[in-house]
């Protein structure tokens, strides 16, 4: 054993050093982000982003002038209704998946999958002719139901394999304990599979939260989420680099965090989905 | 209850996608909406002959397979660091995936913000490290903005890989690597014997799904470049967006993306056939 033990010099060479590197990397990028964020307008272009002097003069301005806050709850109430309406659909439909029997089911689930290869134009083109059609187009609505169909399809593929984990001779006991199938599923399998519920919950919440280019063709007036929203800062002949960036921060902060959160489950959703698939 | 809860995913879904592929075989712009002529294939043939449909073409195999193999190998270095015993492990682990969970629009400017030829940290790094003589408008020339976006889009995905790959490499048991010691094989030997075999699987997937994201992915070349200068950035599904929403020819611009997603199952099928029979085997 003595032996195979590193030495404490050799482990900072060969491990702590490249991990270092590659965190560098990694967050570089989001480091220089935030300082330029709090650095002072007129002194990015002579000083460079610095920490020093730094300011919130950025962020006070990106919420007093900008309106950034209406774009904040604009974002908040389209991720959280398509959380409630990706959640209802999924977790019905991966009930059905895990426990019927029917034609064509594996290639259906498989189609889940298959999905994501289609380019989103495929699915932007006919959605925004549908919405126009119903003149909902520049509408919280039609926002999350566009995001809806890109966030069901995996969300299902997810949720079929954390009920696939709960037997299901508990289903049989409940309804032999006069629970219908409704029930089995509220009483018994839901509160079992709540820590799945809620990865994918959150994964829809940030997919949602992050999502643009529907945002941008089928939104951009009166509904303007952050990711549109930063964009439109870019100014025709100068960019406010410090506005731009100090909004980039905060509109990363609420997928980053829950994603730092939910990161174990989600993953273990995620490679649990790819073996058993 | 539950039936129609399947049947309202499979509408949600499919619909859009068979709706795509009807609109493609007519003449449909928008701004005239009145015309809707079935016209064939006359769209499909008229892409064959699109000097700007190859160009696309080219840059989306560029694109598709120099992200992914950067992706993958910087994941998987990344994995088997982190698979490593050091005190502040968790930490890295948690901190490692942050990229990955950026909105694309703020990736998209934070890199434009790195790139900018005036003030950019990447020139003025360079110029300091003496690499380059006079600052580089990466984005701005037609042979260096391609490549820019591929390595921004690497920087966004290796945590994907790294996290996908850390889990397969979690699942060897230890046991293996110790055995394998005792009867004195190389670290090399280990790796090539134990490891790669012990998450083929895992690889496997993972490339399939970050291939198809891949090549999915437009909103970043959208933001960065918006598929400039000139044509130097589009790929084939940029091509279709921008075909669509600025000229708004909903027909060809559907028959292009129905031709991109076709290939693009072609891709997959020769890869599954490829790859995964020789991972089953």
């Amino acid at each position: 054993m003595i032996v195979r033990k590193r030495s404490l010099a050799r482990r900072l060479l060969t491990v702590d050093m490249p991990v270092v590197a590659i965190l560098m990397f990694a967050l570089g990028p989001y480091a220089w982000m935030f300082l330029t964020s709090v650095t002072e307008k007129s002194r990015l272009f002579t000083e460079g982003p610095s920490l020093a002097a730094a300011t919130a003069e950025n962020y006070i301005r990106l919420f007093r002038t900008v309106g950034f806050w209406s774009n904040l709850v604009d974002s908040f109430i389209i991720a959280s209704g398509t959380v409630v309406v990706g959640l209802t659909v999924s977790v019905t439909a991966a009930y059905a998946f895990s426990r019927f029997d029917f034609p064509a089911k594996r290639w259906l689930l498989l189609q889940f999958l298959v999905i994501n290869m289609f380019p989103i134009v495929l699915l932007i083109l006919p959605l925004f002719i549908f919405m126009r059609q119903l003149g909902m187009i520049d509408s919280h609505v039609a926002l999350i139901i566009a995001n809806s169909t890109i966030a069901i399809p995996f969300s299902v593929w997810m949720m079929v394999s954390y009920m696939n984990g709960i037997p299901r001779s508990l289903d049989d006991a409940a309804m032999t304990d006069g629970c219908t199938r409704i029930g089995a599923l509220w009483r018994v399998v839901m509160p079992l599979c709540l820590p799945g519920i809620v990865a994918t919950g959150i994964y829809i919440f940030i997919t949602s939260w992050n999502e643009y280019l529907y945002a941008l063709t089928l939104g951009g007036r009166n509904v303007r989420p952050i990711t549109v929203a930063i964009q439109t800062l870019i100014g025709e002949y100068e960019v406010e680099w410090g506005l731009l960036t100090a909004g980039g921060i905060i509109g990363a902060m609420p997928a980053t965090v829950l994603f730092l959160i939910v990161q174990k489950r989600l993953i273990s959703g995620l490679t649990q989905g790819a073996v058993k698939g | 209850m539950l039936s129609p809860a399947v049947l309202v995913t499979v509408a949600i879904v499919f619909l859009p996608m068979v709706q795509t592929a009807w609109m493609s075989l007519h003449d449909y712009i928008l701004y005239r909406p009145k015309s809707f002529d079935f016209v064939w294939f006359k769209h499909f043939v008229a892409a064959l002959h699109d000097e700007v449909f190859w160009i696309s073409l080219r840059h989306t195999a560029i694109w598709i397979f120099l992200t992914v193999p950067s992706q993958m190998l910087l994941g998987l270095a990344t994995a088997l660091l982190l698979n490593q015993e050091f005190p502040w492990r968790g930490l890295a682990r948690a901190l490692v995936i942050v990229p990955w969970a950026l909105p694309s629009v703020v990736i998209s400017l934070m890199w434009v913000w790195i790139y900018d030829s005036n003030y950019g940290v990447l020139n003025d790094f360079l110029l300091r490290l003496g690499l380059i003589s006079k600052s580089i408008p990466w984005l701005a020339q037609p042979s260096t903005a391609l490549y820019a976006i591929i390595l921004t889009l690497t920087w966004q995905g290796f945590p994907f890989f790294a996290v996908m790959i850390l889990a397969g490499l979690q699942s060897i048991p230890r046991s293996y690597y110790e055995a394998a010691a005792i009867d004195g094989a190389s670290t090399w030997r280990q790796f090539w014997h134990i490891t790669l075999p012990g998450i083929s699987g895992v690889l496997v997937t993972a490339v399939l799904l970050r291939t198809i994201w891949v090549a999915n992915s437009i909103d970043v070349i959208f933001v960065m470049t918006g598929g400039g200068p000139g044509y130097a950035t589009y790929t084939l599904p940029l091509y279709a967006f921008i075909k669509a929403r600025t000229n708004l020819d909903f027909g060809y611009g559907s028959a292009l993306a129905v031709l991109f997603t076709v290939m693009l199952i072609g891709l997959v099928v020769v890869y599954l056939r490829r790859v995964g029979k020789a991972v089953q085997s």
